[in-house]
């Protein structure tokens, strides 16, 4: 029995957890991919072929001769969804490099921390993430707007006399993404710079590096995983930001994550929504694998 | 501590006050007496009050308040089983995969994940309502419980466990007798984790609830279209409260039993 029930015990470890993210999460992106390739139809659901499984295999070659790529020659034809996604990217990136110069030293002062507090760093580090992404975004709304907090303060104290039109602007969503997204870029840096051995920076100095030589060549380096795992946590999701483009931005503000769900939502396209999914995911597996990679090393290591 | 500099302090001051500031004057604010968000008119609870008797909000606070335990229950299960596979079998077919399905959730934009369980769910002719809004947040909660527990595992001591089954012990009474109990406390946090997922996501729950299964973060979401008001301000603090209790009590709960496990092991090994 106990080999038997050993083996058993085993293969439904790894078979359990596998079938369910295989079933729930790798299969519906060839289901989008598949609608991806079908045409818009005023129909429940607004789709053509619908694929009916129970038609056997002639079922599934006379469905595949329907699919066409029209959606996706209809997005690189309509500017928008270029521009789209590129002024994601570029919001995501610009977004990314500010949330890593600004946790930098944030990150850097905790690791300098004493060991007796330290913790509590960490906690207060961590107890924002735990708060609702929405509520943390629609904070700023009331901060931003033209007669909101910020604005007055600038006022009261004269900095300007005008009050400054930040919400709803591209302004807004770099804020937001930076806020959001701050504690995911602190904690790898943390760990990376916590781990590290300080008597080299020390050895470095000695040897004669000036202090920012120093930081450059030996601590920056070594804190290299951490920065890039952190980078990836916050541009990956960043770039298919939908909350915070349409609470804080405004209508000129161009972001894939929130021309899909419109397109979805609003215009009930389900094909091309489908379309722009399934190219916003072509562009991200590059990033998405390089993390993975990174993920599974650090891994590897903390064995 | 001269390592310890006075820029250090300064980053981390400002640092905090970025964080946490927005979320103070959000709370401050929905002690207002004014309707406006933005002008200080003397301390009211009056929003609160008002809030209960919001049958909306109240129904939809219902319906988060079951997913989020029904999910975050579920997810805790296959995270940590899926913890188990991905640190004690390091070899199997198709493991890449595996771990990749593991971490591409992580950082997985919400819309994508949120359109394709729709797109699954109406192609096996799944109603939307709240099963397919569970189902969904447990598929996503998963891998955040998997990559807690998984950190646990790594730093675990097998011989423990070798010794268990030496002495005859099968491997599900292994699990439940010796594992659970010293990654119970990373089990906890998982679940809490998974919780606090559940309970905040918006993205994700518009795309897979359908008719009568609104959650609180799609009601808040809606009303916020509108404008910003003191009720939504009273919603959020409630919100900010039961999670910074529930964070709070998790980690004294883990640091207790991670206290307790030390001085056992040095009591079994006698140290």
């Amino acid at each position: 029995m106990s080999k038997f029930g050993s083996a058993i015990f085993n293969r439904l470890v790894i078979i359990i957890p596998y079938a369910w993210l295989l079933f729930f999460f790798l299969i519906p992106f060839f289901i989008v991919f598949r609608i991806s390739l079908s045409e818009t139809a005023v129909a429940m659901p607004p789709y053509l072929p619908v694929f009916s499984w129970s038609d056997g295999f002639s079922g599934i070659i006379d469905g595949i001769k329907q699919f066409s790529i029209a959606n996706y020659v209809w997005l690189t034809e309509d500017a928008l969804y270029i521009k789209a996604y590129g002024s994601s990217l570029w919001i995501a990136g610009v977004s990314t490099l500010v949330t890593l110069l600004i946790a930098y030293p944030i990150a850097y002062g905790m690791a300098q921390a004493p060991k007796t507090i330290r913790p509590t760093l960490l906690m207060l580090v961590i107890l924002p993430f735990w708060t609702s992404f929405l509520i943390r975004v629609y904070a700023w709304i009331a901060i931003l707007k033209p007669e909101g907090l910020f604005n007055q303060m600038l006022l009261t104290l004269g900095i300007i006399d005008q009050p400054l039109i930040i919400l709803n602007t591209n302004w807004a969503i770099y804020i937001g993404i930076v806020y959001s997204y701050l504690p995911f870029m602190v904690l790898p840096l943390y760990s990376a710079l916590e781990k590290m051995d300080h008597s080299l920076t020390e050895a470095a100095q000695d040897l004669g590096c000036t202090p920012i030589s120093a930081f450059w060549q030996v601590t920056f380096r070594l804190s290299l995983p951490g920065v890039i795992a952190g980078c990836m946590l916050v541009f990956i999701p960043a770039v298919g930001e939908f909350v915070i483009p349409d609470l804080l931005g405004g209508s000129e503000t161009l972001m894939i994550g929130k021309t899909l769900w419109n397109e979805f939502n609003a215009n009930r396209d389900w094909p091309v929504s489908s379309a722009v999914a399934t190219i916003l995911l072509l562009i991200l597996v590059v990033p998405i694998m390089f993390f993975q990679q990174a993920q599974a090393k650090a891994d590897s290591e903390g064995r | 501590m001269q390592r310890w500099s006075r820029f250090n302090i300064l980053s981390l001051v400002f640092g905090f006050a970025f964080l946490y500031l927005p979320i103070v004057l959000l709370v401050i604010f929905s002690f207002n007496e004014s309707k406006l968000v933005t002008v200080w008119a003397g301390f009211s609870t009056k929003w609160y009050v008002q809030l209960f008797h919001n049958q909306g909000l109240m129904d939809a606070a219902w319906v988060t308040i079951r997913v989020a335990l029904i999910s975050a229950t579920c997810a805790t299960v296959l995270g940590t089983l899926a913890a188990l596979a991905i640190t004690r079998y390091t070899r199997f077919r198709g493991r890449m995969l595996f771990s990749g399905m593991i971490y591409a959730p992580l950082v997985m934009p919400e819309v994508i994940t949120g359109l394709s369980m729709l797109l699954l769910f109406v192609a096996i002719g799944f109603d939307r309502g709240f099963w397919t809004l569970t189902l969904a947040h447990i598929t996503f909660t998963m891998c955040f419980v998997a990559v807690v527990v998984q950190s646990r595992l790594m730093s675990f001591d097998r011989s423990i466990e070798e010794a268990a089954m030496d002495l005859g012990a099968t491997p599900v009474t292994t699990f439940m007798k010796i594992t659970l109990p010293v990654i119970a406390p990373a089990v906890f946090s998982g679940w809490v984790l998974a919780l606090t997922l559940s309970l905040d996501d918006l993205v994700i729950s518009s795309f897979t609830s359908g008719p009568g299964a609104t959650t609180l973060p799609m009601k808040i979401y809606s009303q916020v279209r509108l404008g910003v008001t003191p009720e939504i301000n009273a919603v959020c603090t409630i919100l900010i409260g039961i999670v910074a209790v529930g964070v709070l009590i998790a980690s004294i709960i883990s640091r207790r039993t991670e206290a307790q496990r030390i001085k056992d092991e040095q009591a079994a090994f006698g140290h």
